[in-house]
């Protein structure tokens, strides 16, 4: 730090005329940030409302549809009312605490988004921890709950904040232990390293490199509900027990953050399972330029990653909410057992075939393209057609 | 573990609390997430429901029956109906009757959904709630086709009913009731059988059937629990002899006997049973009138009765005392409510907070009923 510092005031840094490369840097860094918070806080926004439409179309409802086309632009309206709304600090609350807590939370959510790998060269900064970065630093989030359900000062809030925090950090450990095969097969840690060593086509994903890879992506994405306090994993803010849990003071800009972010988090989960195991932004090379071959890959990317989303809204709008014993004894007497059993049998497996086995991994595909089938007949049938059929009302 | 040293926490839930099911509130000793206890508080829902009745006389009465049970008005306009019948010896024409008969399992239906979907909403999942109300708003359509009411329905009348079936009502009634029974399998596929509902539910805040008789409970509560009693078999009224159904009884698959799963499990097959009860009736209804001849002042000789009503929610008593004038001197509802309120602070010990939950919408409690 010393040495940086000095070789920065050695440079001028600090100077009158600073290095045009710092100035430069330092204009890139910044611009660079905004421009991923532009893009990350709209979309975390948008997915409100597809949310929103797809929860209502679930529930047989038609969802908003007032605002823009189809109401896609319910979110701006939402964003606008919550900022007119007055901005409520309990008389009894911890005031400090209970205004700092907010932005913790969105920055936990915002921070993931530079290693980011939209694309073969759209990413931020490729760190050569990527992945290591990318599941610590979500998990800020539990300080930053803990924090408001503390601050409140509202027992209610309190009990979601702890609850919120037994939950992070449990099932954190599963969640890093399905990390680990994926990296004892690659040896890196890098998320454009991890992309790489996969192919695009879905017999090269490392969902079917072998059977403890696929164990794995199904507790990271479970695990990846659990922390983002998603159904059936939404203790900590269940408005049936808790009220709001430990958002139930908080009005506002300051309400609406912790929700932006849980659905910012829903995105930051599917991205860390695609990077992982559905190969990414892997595209076939069908086109030289590789300006298009970038938006390519960005279009792979961001569609696998929707429909994990998607599939985390399917799940929400399905079951019902575990309770905490039972969500306790799920990650530490099921997950964390299995998750270790994964790991050994993984190098086990890369010890026995250092190159992968193209055998297993078709026999994996066919296996998971049977249970897609199966789930996909078994929708069919139990389907009926959500509209009524009947129409009772004495004035229709 | 000695040196470690806990306090007990005690909350309030209530009366404004998104699941309390109305204004209840309750008081809870927790330690941590399993409770010690939780106290309820009744009486913020008070209306003098009672006292009104001696001030407004017999007709008149009617409406304010709708507001004991707001979720499922028939019964209680039926068990007025029935009292004041019983009182003043009024007899009731058949078809009247049977226009009883089909409103109220109608709003049985209703009302079960109403709880089965709540259930799921208290549990986390807000589907299952929409679907079962999308079910009961065509149950509203039709009901208020029939009296022109969708919440306090005001239909029936001492001596019958206020208005005939309309024209053309028993064949939308018999296609909602071929499009409810898949309905139900569609309701227990999402819901019921769902392995997080039935960890959820099974097990948890058990009563068995001794306890049950000694706290009184009635109707699904104690059906639960595996004691066979409905006023409809047991103490038969109106035209239900003439029926053929079942009384479904707690089996506990899923746990033990007496669970929330088997209270739950308890309105869906209710519901099954209603709805064949209801095409009985569809089918068997007879021609004639539906209200009989009843002086508008009518004056019941002194006496006292108790009649008995098997709604949604259980036995339902009226118990009325003429002085043989044109009010009534005194009425009292017995509602199973507030029996079924009495017993939460005893089966909350040991559970958790989010059990507590459970426990309430599974012994179906609706706060109008509990304090009139």
């Amino acid at each position: 730090m010393q040495a940086w510092l000095d070789s920065l005031i050695a440079r001028g840094a600090f100077g009158p005329h600073p290095s045009p490369d710092l100035i430069y840097g330092a204009a890139i860094a910044i611009a660079c940030a905004l421009v991923l918070f532009l893009v990350a806080v709209p979309f975390a926004s948008i997915v409100t409302w597809v949310e929103r439409r797809v929860w209502a179309r679930i529930q047989s409802r038609i969802g908003p549809n007032r605002v823009g086309p189809n109401g896609f632009l319910q979110w701006l309206a939402d964003g606008f009312k919550h900022i007119c709304k007055e901005d409520v600090v309990p008389a009894e609350a911890d005031a400090p605490l209970f205004r700092l807590a907010p932005y913790l939370v969105v920055l936990a959510f915002i921070l993931p988004w530079a290693v980011m790998p939209f694309a073969s060269s759209l990413i931020l900064a490729d760190l050569n921890i990527g992945i290591l970065y990318i599941t610590a630093v979500p998990a800020l989030t539990v300080i930053g709950i803990l924090m408001a359900g503390w601050a409140s000062n509202n027992k209610w809030s309190l009990i979601g904040g702890i609850r919120s925090a037994a939950q992070i950090i449990s099932y954190e450990i599963p969640a890093g232990l399905a990390i680990f095969p994926v990296v004892l097969m690659t040896g890196t840690l890098s998320m454009q390293g991890i992309i790489r060593a996969q192919g695009w086509a879905p017999d090269r994903w490392f969902l079917f490199a072998n059977p403890f890879c696929f164990v794995a992506a199904v507790i990271l994405f479970i695990s990846g509900l659990a922390e983002n306090n998603r159904t059936p994993f939404d203790l900590p803010e269940a408005e049936s027990e808790l009220v709001a849990g430990f958002a139930t003071e908080y009005s506002s800009m300051r309400y609406l953050f912790f929700f932006m972010a849980e659905w910012g988090n829903m995105f930051i989960a599917a991205a860390i399972v695609v990077t992982l195991f559905l190969g990414g932004w892997q595209f076939p090379a069908i086109v030289q330029s590789p300006r298009l071959m970038n938006l390519l890959q960005l279009a792979t990317f961001m569609l696998k990653c929707l429909f994990l989303v998607f599939v985390s809204m399917w799940i929400r709008g399905t079951l019902p909410r575990v309770r905490i014993d039972q969500m306790m004894s799920l990650c530490w007497k099921y997950f964390v057992p299995i998750s270790f059993i994964n790991l050994l049998g993984t190098a086990v497996w890369v010890a026995i075939f250092p190159d992968g086995n193209r055998f297993t991994q078709w026999l994996m595909l066919s296996f998971g393209v049977a249970v897609v089938l199966l789930f996909l007949a078994r929708v069919v049938a139990f389907t009926r057609r959500a509209r009524m059929e009947l129409y009772f009302h004495p004035t229709i | 573990m000695s040196a470690f040293h806990t306090e007990e926490m005690t909350l309030n839930m209530g009366p404004q609390h998104p699941s309390t099911h109305g204004v209840l509130r309750f008081v809870i000793k927790a330690d941590g997430e399993v409770m010690r206890e939780a106290i309820p508080d009744v009486g913020y829902l008070h209306r003098s429901i009672e006292k009104i009745a001696e001030k407004v006389g017999y007709h008149g009465f009617m409406p304010y029956t709708d507001r004991v049970d707001y979720v499922c008005a028939m019964f209680t306009n039926q068990g007025w109906a029935m009292a004041c019948e019983k009182l003043a010896h009024i007899e009731v024409p058949r078809r009247g009757e049977y226009c009883r008969v089909i409103a109220a399992e109608f709003n049985r239906i209703a009302s079960h959904l109403l709880t089965v979907g709540l259930m799921g909403m208290d549990i986390g999942a807000m589907t299952p709630f929409l679907h079962a109300l999308r079910e009961r708003e065509m149950i509203n359509d039709l009901i208020e086709e029939l009296c022109g009411a969708r919440l306090t329905f005001n239909y029936m009348r001492i001596g019958g009913v206020a208005w005939d079936l309309p024209p053309g009502w028993r064949d939308k009634a018999l296609a909602y009731l071929d499009h409810l029974e898949p309905i139900l399998d569609e309701f227990n596929a999402l819901f019921s059988y769902n392995k997080i509902c039935i960890q959820r539910l099974a097990n948890v805040a058990v009563i068995s059937a001794d306890e049950a008789i000694n706290y009184n409970l009635v109707g699904p509560n104690l059906r639960a629990s595996g004691v066979n009693w409905d006023v409809r078999k047991d103490l038969p009224y109106s035209v239900y002899p003439e029926f053929d159904f079942e009384v479904p009884l707690g089996r506990g698959e899923w746990g033990t006997v007496g669970d929330a799963m088997d209270r739950y499990m308890m309105r869906i097959r209710e519901m099954v049973q209603s709805a064949r009860i209801l095409r009985q009736a569809l089918t068997q209804i007879p021609d004639g009138p539906v209200l009989g001849k009843v002086v508008r002042n009518f004056k019941p000789a002194a006496n006292e009765c108790q009649v008995r009503v098997e709604s949604a929610r259980g036995d339902q008593g009226w118990y009325v005392v003429s002085d043989g004038t044109g009010f009534p001197h005194r009425v009292h509802v017995r509602t199973g409510s507030f029996a079924a309120m009495g017993m939460i602070q005893k089966l909350s010990k040991g559970l958790m907070i989010a059990d507590l939950v459970v426990l309430i919408a599974s012994l179906d409690v609706i706060a109008p009923e509990i304090d009139r």
